[in-house]
């Protein structure tokens, strides 16, 4: 395989990890716009742990995920208390807030950013990747991902029905930041190299839209959300400069035609219940 | 009794909803509690569900006082509202709602549960893998009290169920309410057809401005001049 490909295949693993973060809290109706500041936690915590304290990505991973996990069910309480729009910009101010705080302290690399010397290979990113896949897809076949697509749907009636929506809603805030902070380590570990600047709103917004074009319906959105939007800016890179006009004009495209995302439950339905009847032999 | 409240208060920061209600169901009875728009009822039905928080007041469920309890734990102790309006969970699957009107319960007996409610209406059973978005109104209807039965209530509350029903669904609506009640459920029933909800209960309050004004036995609600002027009148 080309450096290049291997390159592309890399960042996919960590966009389908990073999407699948931000989509357990959507996919129970909250939009998280402040996914780069999350990833942000979990790519410098694994920094700091490997070079001060000299610890092996196979702690220091775990420990970005935990540090980051906490530190959504710390935001979660706040965050949760808006709604709508409001949320979306409170998690926008969470994420600058996570950068501004990294660039003014030395310590966690400042504007300079800090250079990690243990390497994580790309087969461990595509391990991770499809582990992450199988645990989005195992979470919302359980009761928990049912009462996630209920809240979605209806806060006050799936209350009525007895979930406890608050708990439910700081669950997926912290499954979700919690995987937010792997990508976050696993990126950490495989460019060698974190600096907030990275973790900017551009990288916020993104992830939300390859969760929201590939559908929160289902847990195939994710996957097609982060696949697509990885490969196609670079399948049409042969058009040049052309190629973000192209792109652009296909995501206008799919929020006109696919307004649920590229992946609903009546298509999923469609590609995989060949048992069911046709409508009109019932 | 199985539903006592006393004092029941309600505000919603400036707004006075509720302002001193109390009332009682008898188990297996049919309570109706009638009004104008803006009386209070849906206010009330919200806070016994635990919706909304009361300002003050007691509410006990089976002699149990349930006042501090959250609406998930009074569900598990018997109590479920049926929302205005419906409110089906619109992506989730006919039997996925039904699912979750089970949400709170851990026996083995849902599955069985589920099939009866297929067997009284077969028009859910024929969609029941389908977005609960497709069904009609009535169906709907059908589907969030099959939903909340699926809790296995001692006491449901419907809140203006024949609301934007046909007359002929109405009145099935009605013997649906009936044939659960001589099963056993007790039922406290909010209302804007007065007609229809005296007749399938046993007895009523009305409410004007968060206050209970009248109440009484159904058949002399029925047939009394002040509530016929303001509330049966022109029909």
């Amino acid at each position: 395989m080309s450096g290049y490909w291997a390159g592309i295949l890399a960042i996919l693993a960590i966009n389908i990890i990073f999407a699948y973060g931000i989509f357990i809290t959507a996919a129970a109706g909250q939009l998280n716009l402040g996914g780069a500041g999350f990833m942000a936690i979990g790519a410098h915590a694994a920094a700091v742990l490997g070079e001060q304290l000299g610890w092996t990505p196979a702690q220091t991973v775990p420990a970005a995920v935990a540090i980051t996990a906490c530190v959504g069910i710390a935001i979660a309480f706040p965050v949760l208390r808006t709604r709508g729009v409001y949320m979306v910009l409170a998690t926008f101010a969470f994420a600058q807030v996570v950068t501004g705080v990294i660039l003014t302290q030395p310590a966690l690399g400042g504007a300079m950013g800090l250079v990690v010397t243990e390497y994580v290979d790309l087969p461990v990113l595509l391990l991770a990747a499809a582990g992450t896949t199988l645990l989005a897809f195992w979470l919302m076949a359980t009761r928990f991902g049912l009462a996630l697509r209920a809240l979605h749907d209806d806060e006050l009636v799936s209350t009525l029905m007895g979930v406890p929506a608050r708990a439910m809603q700081v669950g997926a805030f912290a499954i979700g930041a919690g995987l937010t902070g792997l990508a976050g380590g696993l990126y950490a570990h495989h460019f060698s190299f974190v600096e907030a600047q990275y973790f900017n709103p551009l990288l916020s917004i993104y992830v939300l839209l390859f969760v929201l074009i590939g559908g929160t319906q289902t847990a195939w959105g994710p996957l097609v959300g982060a696949t697509f939007f990885t490969l196609v800016p670079e399948l049409l890179r042969v058009g040049g400069s052309w190629r973000y006009v192209v792109f652009g004009a296909i995501i206008v495209a799919m929020m006109m035609f696919r307004p649920e995302g590229i992946v609903t439950r009546s298509l999923v339905d469609r590609l995989f219940s060949r048992r069911r009847p046709a409508p009109d032999a019932g | 009794m199985l539903l006592d409240v006393a004092d029941l208060e309600v505000r919603y920061g400036r707004t006075h909803a509720v302002r001193g209600v109390s009332l009682s169901v008898a188990p297996g009875e049919v309570v109706t509690v009638l009004g104008a728009n803006g009386a209070g009822k849906s206010s009330l039905l919200k806070a016994l569900a635990g919706a909304v928080r009361p300002a003050a007041g007691r509410i006990w469920l089976a002699g149990q006082d349930i006042t501090a309890l959250a609406a998930p734990d009074r569900v598990r102790q018997g109590l479920v509202l049926v929302p205005e309006g419906r409110q089906i969970l619109v992506s989730l699957s006919v039997r996925e709602n039904l699912l979750m009107g089970a949400y709170c319960r851990r026996d083995a007996e849902v599955g069985r549960d589920i099939d009866a409610i297929y067997d009284r209406f077969p028009n859910l059973a024929a969609r029941r893998d389908m977005p609960a978005s497709v069904l009609s109104g009535g169906e709907q209807q059908m589907l969030a009290i099959s939903r909340a039965l699926l809790a296995r209530p001692k006491l449901m509350m419907l809140d203006e169920p024949s609301l934007g029903l046909s007359p002929l669904l109405v009145s099935r609506l009605f013997g649906l309410i009936g044939e659960l009640n001589r099963e056993g459920l007790a039922i406290l029933l909010v209302e804007q057809n007065t007609r229809m909800a005296l007749r399938a209960a046993s007895r009523g309050y009305v409410m004007e401005l968060g206050r209970v004004v009248l109440d009484g036995p159904a058949e002399k609600l029925a047939n009394n001049d002040a509530l016929a002027a303001a509330y049966l009148g022109g029909h």
